[in-house]
């Protein structure tokens, strides 16, 4: 397949099939702290979009060009930390500046997610898979869409809980995880769906 | 010779990442007014949005500009901080008061009964003229939702015919307390825990008919509490939080139950908690 053809398929399964939150259980951390109302929902997604596209990206270039050459593969893991903390700070100076609005948008979610394990697992993950460049940051968008997929989702039925009178023991973060297991199983229903359509 | 390229080449991200960061700070500073970063010195900066803005340097902004006059909107920075941000722009201290609505009344369809099948309007407003509502008892809640409508947070839902707030949705504004014809909703503390989850007045013998979850007025509640903090004036034991501990006592020797004992925290408070 050629790495336009694959794009189709990696968008599929990083939002549905393999979505980090719910079948990776990948970045749980913000998925139950922000998921509390649907705005500081929606502007931690678009934070997490925007920083493993580019982390993505940037991580991509700096493993092929700096770190093949050199041997230095077994290093990815201190040096994505870094890449990616150091983009962030860089990314949210130059949106300060040149992009108020979506400072003021994204503003207090960036510096959040400079150290999330999802945003580290999506550029490990794409060396991983050996993807090219335009695949590995396909990769990187489709895995914060399908983490946007999942915070809004989960903020609905956490709406939807806090209504609900659960048993006392269960009140509070046991319903919450107990309801985070269901939607989880509801997108087991994906899974061997990607092979399928995209053969 | 291998462990030297991996220094040099982590030194020499690390360096470039520190030229890049520090070349940006200068040449894309965003210039600030004079005011604002002793203003956003004051405040606690733990971004949780309580006050409203995206962030302390959101309230920060609107202080130094002046645009918001008000002091006491940080939750967490409590008291302090508001006499600070008072002192700093020039505005009148006021306490940090976090405020949830509650609905006076436990009269679901299982406890209350109802006198009439209403089928008028569904609105708490037009029942309340006819014959003060289809339930027997005319001081609770009529259940159909005039404040479920109203609130703008979606904090109130009408469930199994009683209206009831989701603390940690409720952002305090009033409206419901407003809207309700009845005035079974009204605003308390949210450190406050214990409530006296009904509205009547009735004698004892008179609520039992009327509802299995009523106040009877037996001042069992007022002779235990241990630090009587409970009166029954009307037939209605009433709270004063002003001594009440929220220890609880009172919910749990209840005879029917109608004093309810939770945690109110706000949404504000809420969010604070969970950025």
């Amino acid at each position: 397949m050629s790495d336009l053809a694959k794009i189709p398929f990696i968008l599929f399964t990083m939002i549905l099939t393999e979505n980090y939150v719910l079948v990776q259980f990948l970045g749980i951390c913000p998925f139950l702290g922000v998921s509390q109302n649907l705005s500081s929902s929606l502007g931690m997604s678009g934070a997490v979009i925007f920083v493993m596209t580019l982390a993505s990206a940037a991580t991509w270039a700096i493993y092929t060009y700096l770190m093949v050459p050199f041997g230095l593969e077994y290093l990815s893991t201190i040096i994505f930390i870094l890449v990616i903390a150091a983009l962030v700070q860089l990314v949210e100076i130059a949106m300060k500046k040149f992009l108020p609005p979506l400072y003021k948008a994204l503003g207090i979610y960036l510096p959040l997610i400079t150290t999330n394990c999802a945003v580290l697992a999506v550029t490990l993950l794409n060396i991983d898979e050996g993807y090219g460049f335009l695949p590995a940051v396909a990769d990187g968008f489709g895995a914060g869409v399908g983490f946007a997929l999942a915070l809004v989702l989960f903020c609905g039925v956490r709406k939807a809980l806090d209504r609900a009178r659960p048993p006392k023991a269960f009140e509070g973060l046991p319903i919450t995880l107990v309801a985070a297991a269901f939607t989880s199983m509801a997108f087991m229903g994906f899974s061997g769906m990607a092979e399928s359509l995209f053969g | 010779m291998e462990i030297i390229n991996a220094i040099w080449v982590l030194a020499a991200i690390g360096a470039v990442a520190a030229v890049l960061l520090v070349l940006a700070a200068k040449f894309m500073a965003v210039p600030v007014d004079e005011k604002f970063p002793k203003i956003r010195e004051c405040l606690p900066g733990a971004n949780c949005g309580a006050c409203g803005y995206a962030g302390c340097d959101g309230y920060a902004a609107a202080l130094a500009s002046g645009e918001e006059t008000v002091t006491n909107k940080c939750v967490p920075g409590a008291d302090k901080v508001a006499r600070q941000l008072a002192e700093l722009t020039g505005g009148e201290f006021a306490d940090v008061v976090e405020q949830v609505a509650v609905v006076r009344c436990s009269g679901s369809c299982d406890a209350c009964k109802a006198k009439m099948s209403y089928e008028g309007i569904t609105s708490c407003a037009a029942a309340k003229l006819y014959y003060g509502g289809a339930s027997s008892c005319t001081f609770g809640c009529i259940g159909l939702g005039d404040c479920e409508r109203a609130c703008p947070e979606k904090a109130i839902g009408v469930i199994n015919g009683l209206a009831t707030v989701n603390p940690a949705m409720c952002i305090g504004c009033g409206i419901c307390v407003r809207t309700c014809p009845n005035g079974v909703i009204t605003l308390m503390a949210d450190v406050d825990r214990a409530l006296v989850a009904c509205s009547n007045h009735e004698m004892g013998a008179v609520v039992r008919k009327e509802c299995s979850k009523g106040c009877i007025g037996c001042k069992k509640c007022e002779r235990e509490c241990p630090v009587g903090a409970i009166k029954v004036t009307d037939n209605l034991a009433a709270i004063d939080y002003s001594i009440c501990t929220s220890c609880g006592h009172c919910a749990e020797i209840c005879t029917t139950g109608c004093i309810t004992y939770m945690d109110r925290s706000g949404a504000h408070r809420a969010e604070s908690k969970s950025a």
